[in-house]
């Protein structure tokens, strides 16, 4: 017994290790979406470029699509917009904008002058699709399967590495199961 | 002089905050004001991680205070209003998290703490309880080096 209390504090200094070990290396700033799994929110929004047009989530019918949230006011939003152009130009992916928290003006000046890697994008100026879709903190990308239910979201920049990592083997994911 | 300006500095800032962080919300009664705070305290904010809502003043927070809000004037009960929250930002603007198998450590820590602490008091307790109560006893031998040592010694205090 008494052997056994010796070697204690180090069976607690073990335990405490591979605890805290596990937790190197993750960024507690991104969080899991709590949509994952679940269908887009109901919404009600007008198109940026043809504000005649009303958009709702039966825009995610049907096609395996990236959701990106992104705003003029964002800087990191300025530094993935170029990868955005890349991946909708040479991959030929489909990108749905989600201008959120912005201004109409503003947001068309960016597009007219970086380009529109967007299908489509929505205008959400109350940020009010954003909030049900649990956005903190733009940019924000949302892999959305066929059926429109959220498989993943992915917190800040993407770039050639976030697409070759985490986007482009959860949309595999996605293909096979739908 | 310097000093003082600068405390004044800092007094006016302090006030700036906090009239940007409190947005004017109106209650019916003192009771629903005190419970709208209690919501906003017990609330974190996904963007500013170690804030609860009530004191951040990121864009994110000013949206929950407000749904908040919107949600008790729609009459919505405590937990209804946390887990429209919870729906959409996930389980980590919950200060108290629920009772669940990846929470059960986070839970279970304090009281196998302060169980072990109680544990270790009690054993120290009763281990010099024991200590002290057992009279050492003396072989008769011993009994004997002590009888002369102490008869040794009173001849000696005497003469």
């Amino acid at each position: 017994m008494k052997r056994f209390l010796l070697f204690l504090p180090l069976l607690v200094a073990v335990v405490v290790g591979v605890f805290l070990f596990k937790g190197i290396g993750k960024d507690p700033t991104k969080l899991d979406s709590a949509l994952v799994g679940k269908p887009v929110p109901a919404f009600t929004l007008k198109d940026l470029q043809s504000p005649e047009n009303t958009l709702n989530e039966s825009l995610f019918r049907g096609d395996i699509t990236l959701l990106n949230v992104w705003g003029t006011w964002c800087p990191s939003c300025r530094d993935e917009h170029d990868d955005l152009m890349w991946l909708a130009n040479e991959k030929k992916v489909a990108i749905i904008g989600l201008n959120y928290k912005d201004s109409r003006d503003d947001a068309l000046v960016w597009l007219d002058k970086l380009g529109d890697p967007y299908s489509t994008v929505i205008y959400d100026p109350k940020g009010t699709l954003g909030f049900d879709l649990g956005v903190y903190g733009a940019p924000e990308t949302f892999v959305i399967d066929a059926s429109g239910v959220v498989r993943y979201r992915h917190v800040g920049v993407v770039n050639t590495r976030v697409w070759e990592q985490v986007l482009l083997p959860v949309i595999e994911e996605a293909r096979e199961n739908g | 002089m310097l000093r003082i300006m600068c405390f004044l500095l800092a007094v006016a800032a302090s006030g700036l905050s906090v009239a940007d962080v409190d947005a004017v919300y109106d209650f019916d009664s003192r009771s629903e004001e005190q419970r709208y705070q209690n919501l906003i305290s017990e609330l974190r904010c996904p963007k500013c991680q170690n804030q609860n809502i009530a004191d951040s003043n990121s864009p994110i927070s000013k949206d929950m205070r407000n749904a908040v809000y919107q949600m008790m004037l729609e009459g919505e009960s405590n937990d209804e209003i946390v887990d429209s929250l919870v729906s959409r930002f996930g389980e980590f603007v919950k200060y108290k998290p629920d009772l669940d198998s990846r929470t059960f450590v986070l839970w279970a820590t304090p009281a196998v703490a302060v169980l072990g602490g109680l544990l270790l008091v009690v054993g120290v307790v009763v281990r010099s309880r024991k200590a002290g109560t057992a009279t050492p006893e003396l072989s008769a031998d011993e009994q004997a080096r002590v009888d002369k040592m102490l008869a040794e010694r009173n001849q000696n205090g005497n003469g």
